[in-house]
């Protein structure tokens, strides 16, 4: 329980990223002053014909998605007890912890009256999938800060709690692995409701399916791109023996992904749309071939998946794929029925931007001061190409 | 009863009274915008040489009161899909989901609410027609029951025939709605969707969620059960193989 150290304070190279993060926090708060005293007609590109726009598709679809690794490799060593992942638990428990409190944050800028969040604790509404992903997030929240504690008690040294948390250990990533299967795939359900709207490459029945399988294959990508960036700033290196499987298990998963999404349009009749020289077809091509073929080929490429730099790739193709699919369904496929081509305002994309900006400045502060990484380096077999 | 409107297309001559009539009766500002919004909760556009009023459909079973996180959407037992704004917290989902594009936000407001056509509920209430239907000058707007309107709209088509497209919109579209529709064209023209399935949209949701609680159980008990071997088998393999052998 006790190998985790603090790292050794470092000195870490920052160059202009002060001065960018600072630029982008102060367009935030402004963006923010306005959403809040002018309303969302004032700030955003939204309207009557298109209501949800990159707070609902980017913020929430893909945060969830993008934060999806921790419940996966909590399930992995907690449950699976595949314990040779352990050294990277936490930062991708932090990852995701993160992600879900930024989701959180992004919700209140989105909805229309956010002081009244606490409605769906006490108007309930069973047959709502928004009811539903509601009560599932802010129970999953709940257990991401339990078992986040965890890490907060060890910094402290407090004995007692850390024995009341080692046995509530289980239940609690049973419980996540739960709601969170039950959210990710609800966030596909949601859009189960709109046949008439959302245009035939993306709906299908099997949605919940698609958003779930996707969001195991994005959180796993995370788990990469978040090990390598924390490994620049803290200047240790990627721990390729425990990575480069994960690679190979992304493949699986994007293949899984990939033929069910082929087969499903295939049945439905709707693969031809796939080549039509428009733009739902061009839209669908550049997910599917950046979010699925590319990341597929190169970590199929043994030489490509065991060198850091090629994993890497492989990875952040993954995850942008990922989030092409998301705002596709969200805002690419909705578009022809709206009858409206919707680009978001400044105001919307600065709020977007700033929030995924803080993520990571906190994610910079916490390995610092919380004992999220190993802090021994054993100089990793990665190096050799 | 179960109030409901019959909208004629072929005898609406796109006055404008109803439009009228429905800001007086819900207190809207007056300016008419020509689409519906927030402030305007009914329409009439014209769609080739056919004038067709845009308002809320008030389906039997609403796509809104599916959808709505906090059930602020209701279809009541005498016939109008209402709206508590009291409850709404600003999610939009009755926007984004209604197949009819009726509910509209208050996009102006610093606390914005939801709004749309209530079917003149406090008229109802009194027992009087809704403030539309009474003011329409040539009947293509009529009150009553939906068995009654529903009869009706059957013998109109029977009765002149070749006037009538052989549909009666709203009917069965989505679960059926308590607003029905006549045209001479094909309702595709008149800028309504033609797509819609038969039974209420909310039915594609509920297939899923409504297994929640067995995918709690399943899950629960799977998890658990790979839990108890997983840890079963690790257990051996460190007595066995010694502690402190990662492979």
């Amino acid at each position: 329980m006790t190998t985790m150290e603090l790292p050794r304070p470092r000195t870490v190279r920052l160059g202009i990223w002060p001065g960018i993060f600072a630029l982008i926090f102060a367009a935030f708060l402004y963006a923010t002053f306005m959403r809040f005293t002018k309303g969302l007609g004032a700030t955003t590109n939204l309207s009557d014909a298109f209501p949800w726009g990159i707070w609902i598709g980017f913020d929430i679809l893909c945060g969830v998605g993008l934060a999806a690794g921790a419940f996966t490799l909590m399930a992995t060593v907690h449950l699976f007890h595949i314990e040779k992942f352990k050294p990277i638990v936490r930062p991708t428990l932090l990852t995701g912890y993160l992600g879900y409190l930024l989701v959180c944050v992004g919700l209140m800028y989105d909805l229309g009256q956010p002081w009244r969040i606490w409605h769906a604790l006490i108007y309930w509404n069973e047959h709502s999938v928004m009811f539903e992903v509601a009560w599932c997030v802010m129970l999953y929240t709940t257990v991401l800060t339990l078992e986040f504690s965890h890490i907060v008690f060890e910094r402290l040294n407090w004995k007692w709690a850390l024995n009341i948390m080692h046995a509530l250990n289980t239940p609690l990533v049973i419980l996540g692995v739960l709601l969170s299967t039950l959210h990710q795939s609800s966030l596909g359900t949601m859009y189960l409701i709109v046949p008439e709207k959302l245009h035939a490459l993306w709906y299908t029945p099997a949605l919940p399916l698609l958003f779930y399988i996707s969001a195991i294959g994005a959180g796993l990508g995370m788990v990469i791109l978040e090990s390598h960036l924390s490994g620049r700033a803290l200047g240790h290196e990627l721990e390729m023996n425990l990575l480069e499987p994960l690679g190979r298990v992304m493949i699986v998963v994007l293949a899984i992904f990939g033929v069910l999404r082929l087969d499903l349009l295939w049945h439905a009749g709707a693969l031809p749309l796939a080549f039509q020289p428009v733009y739902e077809g061009r839209m669908f091509l550049a997910e599917f071939v950046i979010g699925v073929l590319a990341p597929i080929l190169l970590l199929s490429w043994p030489r490509v998946r065991r060198s850091p730099v090629g994993l890497v790739i492989g990875a952040t193709c993954a995850v942008l794929g990922f989030m092409l699919y998301r705002l596709n369904v969200s805002i690419t496929g909705i578009e022809r029925a709206s009858g409206t081509h919707y680009v978001p305002s400044w105001m919307e994309m600065t709020v977007s931007v700033g929030l995924m900006a803080i993520g990571v400045a906190v994610f910079g502060l916490a390995v610092r001061y919380l004992p999220i990484f190993p802090a021994s380096k054993h100089g990793s077999h990665a190096r050799g190409a | 009863m179960s109030h409901a409107l019959l909208l004629d297309t072929t005898l609406c001559t796109g006055c404008g009274a109803c439009t009228a009539a429905c800001k007086e009766q819900n207190a809207l500002p007056l300016e008419i915008e020509g689409r519906n919004t927030a402030y305007t909760w009914c329409t009439v556009e014209k769609r080739g040489s056919t004038f067709v009023r845009r308002m809320c459909m008030h389906c039997e079973s609403p796509t809104c009161q599916s959808v709505c996180p906090v059930g602020a959407m209701k279809k009541s037992p005498e016939g109008p899909v209402l709206y508590d704004p009291k409850k709404c917290i600003g999610c939009r989902y009755c926007i984004q989901a209604c197949p009819f594009d009726v509910p509209k936000y208050q996009w102006d407001r610093n606390v914005p609410v939801v709004a749309k056509c209530v079917m003149c509920q406090p008229r109802l209430a009194k027992g009087e027609a809704t403030a539309c239907a009474s003011v329409c000058p040539t009947g293509a707007i009529r009150f009553g029951d939906r068995e009654d309107l529903v009869r009706e709209a059957k013998e109109r088509i029977a009765a002149t025939p070749g006037r009538y497209v052989d549909h009666i919109y709203g009917l069965h579209e989505a679960g059926g709605t308590s607003v029905l529709m006549l045209s001479s064209v094909p309702f595709g023209q008149l800028g309504l969707r033609t797509n819609l399935p038969d039974e209420p949209l909310g039915k594609l949701t509920w297939r899923v969620l409504s297994r929640v609680p067995d995918i709690v159980l399943m899950g629960g008990t799977l998890l658990y059960g790979i839990y108890w071997i997983t840890k079963r088998r690790e257990h051996v393999r460190r007595i066995e193989g010694g502690e402190g052998h990662e492979s």
